[in-house]
C-alpha cells in the first residue's frame, strides 16, 4: 500500500506542475465577478444566486478535470511509455492504478475544497449574517468531490481497454445518463414491454446515480442535511468506486503494453 | 558460473491481428535459452526480430501466450523478482515534468529505500552517469543523450544482480556509447549479469561472454561470438606482391592494392594456389586464415530467413 501513495503524491505532483489548479484562478474570478453583479441585480436572493453559481462552476470544472485527466491517467503513461521503468520495479499494476486514481482525487479535493472556500467567502461577502444551515454549502462541495471520484474510476476503467477519446465519450455519456438514473426508475412501466421494463429497471440500478450527489437547491437556502443522508451518499460512492476499480484492476492487469 | 540467471521455457508471443483478430502474428516463437549468472550476453537481432518482445516478456509489460520464464529463480509471475532486476527500456521516456533526482528519489520510493538512504544514493548514481551537475532540471530539457543516461541511472539505482537493457547504445553518440559500454564492463567487475539487446554487433562482439542471435522470431544460435563464428566454414587469405604482367587465372578472383594483392581460397586449396603464383613470378607477403565476423554470420542468418519467408510466401500462393 505504500507504493500507492507513492505513486499518488507522484500524479498530485503532475496534476499541480501541468498547472490544472489553475482553474482556481477562474473560479476565483466568477465567484468575484457573481457577487458584484448578484448584489446589483437580484434583491433578497443574492444567496441563491451565488450559491447556485459557485457549485455549478465548481461541479463543471470538476467534472472537465475529473475526464479529461482521469482519462489520460492511464492511457498517458501508455502512449509516452513512462510506465515501462515504473511497471519493471516492485509494484503491482493494481498498486499503479490505486496511485493514480489516489492522485487524482486529491488533486479534486484540493481543488473542491479551494474553490468551497472561495464560494463561502462569496456568500459571506453578500450575506454578512450567517446561520447554522450556510455550512450546507461545504456539504454540498463534498458531494461534488464524490461524484467527481465516481467519474474519474469510471474515466479509468474505460481508458484501461478503449481509445482516449472514446473513453472521454463513454465517461461523459455514464455521466449523463446517470443523471437520469432517478427518472429511469420512475418511468411509468405500462407503457413498456415487459422486457423493456425488465431492461429499464436494471439499467436504473446498474448506472451511478448522480443526481444523489446534487444539494444545490438545499445549500441554496441554508437547508440542514441529515448526517445519514451524507454517510448513504459516502457509503454509496465508496462502494460504487470499489466495484468500478476493481473491474478496472482486472481489466489493467490482463493489457499487454504497446 | 553458477546458476542461470535468465531461464526461458518455449517462451512465446504472438499477436492477433487482421479481421476480428483471427490471424496470429508470430513476434516469438519457442524461446529456450538460458542467460548464466555473471556473464554479459548479448541479444542481437535485426529490428522486429522479437528482442523487444523477449524483453517485454520478461519484465511482465506483456504476457506470454505459451511457455514460462525464470528470473533469478523465481517465476516471472513473482513481483518480488523486480527487486534484484534493473531494466532500461528502450528509447526510455520518464515524466518529462520531474526533475532527474526527483525522478530517481521516486523510483527509490518505490524500492522502499530509507530517506538518508535514497539520497546518498540519488546523488550516487547522477554521478555515475554524469548528470551531477544536470539533476536540478527537469527532464523536458534533457537531450536524447542525457535520457539514457538518467535510464541507465534508474535501472541499476538499487542494486540489483540482473541488470537487463534493451537497446542501450541507440541513439548515442561515439563517446556516449564508450561510456555505456565502460559502465556494462563495470557491472559485471561488481559480479552483476547483464543481458541487453543491440543490433550493433561490434558493440556485443566487443562486451559480451556469450550472444544469442534472434531473427524472425526465433532463436537461431548461442554461444561465445568466437564461438558462433568458428561455426562458418573457413578460408585462408594469401597476400602477394606482382610486378608486370601476369595472366595467372587466379589474379582474376584477387583484390589489387597497388602492386598488393590479397586473394581468399578454401583451406584444402591454399598450397596449390601458392604454387601457382610462385610460378607466375609472385612474392608471397603472408597466408593467414581468415576469421568471420560476427557481423558476416548474423547476415548469413537473415538472409536465410528472407529467403525462407520468401519461398513460404510463394508456396503459399
Amino acid at each position: 500500500m505504500k507504493r500507492v501513495g507513492v505513486v499518488a503524491l507522484n500524479t498530485f505532483r503532475e496534476a499541480v506542475r501541468d498547472r490544472v489548479l489553475y482553474n482556481l484562478l477562474f473560479f476565483a474570478l466568477v465567484m468575484m465577478a457573481a457577487s458584484i453583479i448578484a448584489g446589483q441585480i437580484s434583491i433578497g436572493i443574492e444567496q441563491t444566486v451565488i450559491a447556485t453559481l459557485g457549485l455549478s462552476a465548481i461541479s463543471l470544472l470538476g467534472l472537465l478535470i475529473a475526464i479529461f485527466i482521469g482519462v489520460g491517467l492511464v492511457s498517458k503513461e501508455m502512449d509516452k511509455r513512462t510506465l515501462y521503468a515504473l511497471l519493471a520495479k516492485p509494484v503491482r499494476r493494481w498498486e499503479f492504478l490505486l496511485g493514480k486514481f489516489g492522485g487524482l482525487i486529491l488533486t479534486l479535493a484540493v481543488n473542491t475544497a479551494a474553490m468551497g472556500v472561495g464560494l463561502f467567502l462569496a456568500l459571506v461577502y453578500v450575506k454578512p449574517t450567517l446561520e447554522r444551515g450556510d455550512a450546507t454549502v461545504f456539504v454540498a462541495v463534498y458531494f461534488i468531490w464524490l461524484k467527481l471520484a465516481l467519474v474519474v474510476a469510471l474515466a479509468l476503467l474505460f481508458s484501461c481497454f478503449t481509445t482516449p477519446l472514446l473513453a472521454i465519450l463513454f465517461t461523459a455519456g455514464i455521466y449523463i445518463v446517470g443523471l437520469y438514473a432517478q427518472e429511469l426508475r420512475n418511468m411509468p412501466m405500462q407503457v413498456m414491454s415487459p422486457g423493456m421494463t425488465a431492461l429499464t429497471k436494471w439499467l436504473s440500478y446498474l448506472l451511478p446515480n448522480f443526481e444523489n450527489f446534487n444539494i444545490m437547491a438545499l445549500a441554496a437556502h441554508s437547508r440542514p442535511v441529515p448526517g445519514a443522508f451524507i454517510l448513504q451518499n459516502t457509503l454509496y460512492a465508496a462502494v460504487y468506486c470499489t466495484i468500478v476499480l476493481t473491474g478496472a484492476v482486472l481489466v489493467f492487469s490482463r493489457r499487454n503494453l504497446k | 558460473m553458477g546458476a542461470a540467471a535468465i531461464e526461458t521455457e518455449n517462451l512465446t508471443k504472438l499477436y492477433p491481428h487482421g479481421f476480428l483478430n483471427l490471424k496470429k502474428r508470430i513476434s516469438l516463437e519457442g524461446l529456450n535459452m538460458q542467460v548464466e549468472t555473471g556473464e554479459i550476453f548479448g541479444f542481437i537481432g535485426p529490428n522486429g526480430a522479437g528482442k523487444s518482445t523477449t524483453i517485454k516478456l520478461l519484465m511482465r509489460l506483456i504476457f506470454p501466450t505459451a511457455g514460462s520464464a525464470r528470473i533469478l529463480g523465481k517465476p516471472i509471475s513473482d513481483i518480488e523478482m523486480h527487486r534484484d532486476v534493473g531494466y532500461l527500456p528502450e528509447q526510455p521516456y520518464f515524466y518529462d515534468y520531474l526533475t532527474a533526482t526527483e525522478l530517481l528519489d521516486y523510483f527509490a520510493r518505490i524500492h522502499d529505500m530509507t530517506a538518508a538512504g535514497r539520497k546518498e544514493r540519488v546523488q550516487q548514481m547522477l554521478k555515475k552517469v554524469g548528470l551531477e551537475t544536470a539533476g536540478k532540471i527537469q527532464l523536458r530539457k534533457y537531450s536524447k543523450g542525457m535520457l539514457q543516461r538518467v535510464g541507465m541511472a534508474q535501472a541499476i539505482l538499487h542494486d540489483p544482480q540482473l541488470v537487463i537493457l534493451d537497446e542501450p547504445m541507440s541513439g548515442l553518440d561515439p563517446v556516449g556509447r564508450r561510456e555505456v559500454r565502460d559502465m556494462i564492463l563495470d557491472l559485471k567487475r561488481e559480479g552483476k549479469t547483464v543481458m541487453f539487446s543491440t543490433h550493433i554487433l561490434s558493440d556485443a562482439e566487443m562486451l559480451c561472454d556469450r550472444v544469442g542471435v534472434i531473427v524472425g522470431g526465433k532463436l537461431r544460435g548461442v554461444g561465445a561470438p568466437a564461438q558462433l563464428v568458428d561455426m562458418k566454414a573457413q578460408g585462408m587469405e594469401i597476400l602477394f606482391e606482382l610486378t608486370g604482367q601476369s595472366t595467372v587465372p587466379l589474379l582474376a578472383k584477387a583484390t589489387r592494392t597497388g602492386d598488393r594483392y590479397r586473394l581468399q581460397v578454401p583451406e584444402p586449396d591454399l598450397y596449390g594456389a601458392i604454387e601457382q603464383l610462385r610460378a607466375a613470378g609472385a612474392t608471397i607477403l603472408s597466408v593467414s586464415q581468415v576469421r568471420a565476423t560476427l557481423e558476416e554470420f548474423f547476415m548469413d542468418l537473415v538472409e536465410a530467413d528472407r529467403a525462407q519467408a520468401a519461398a513460404v510466401e510463394v508456396s503459399g500462393k
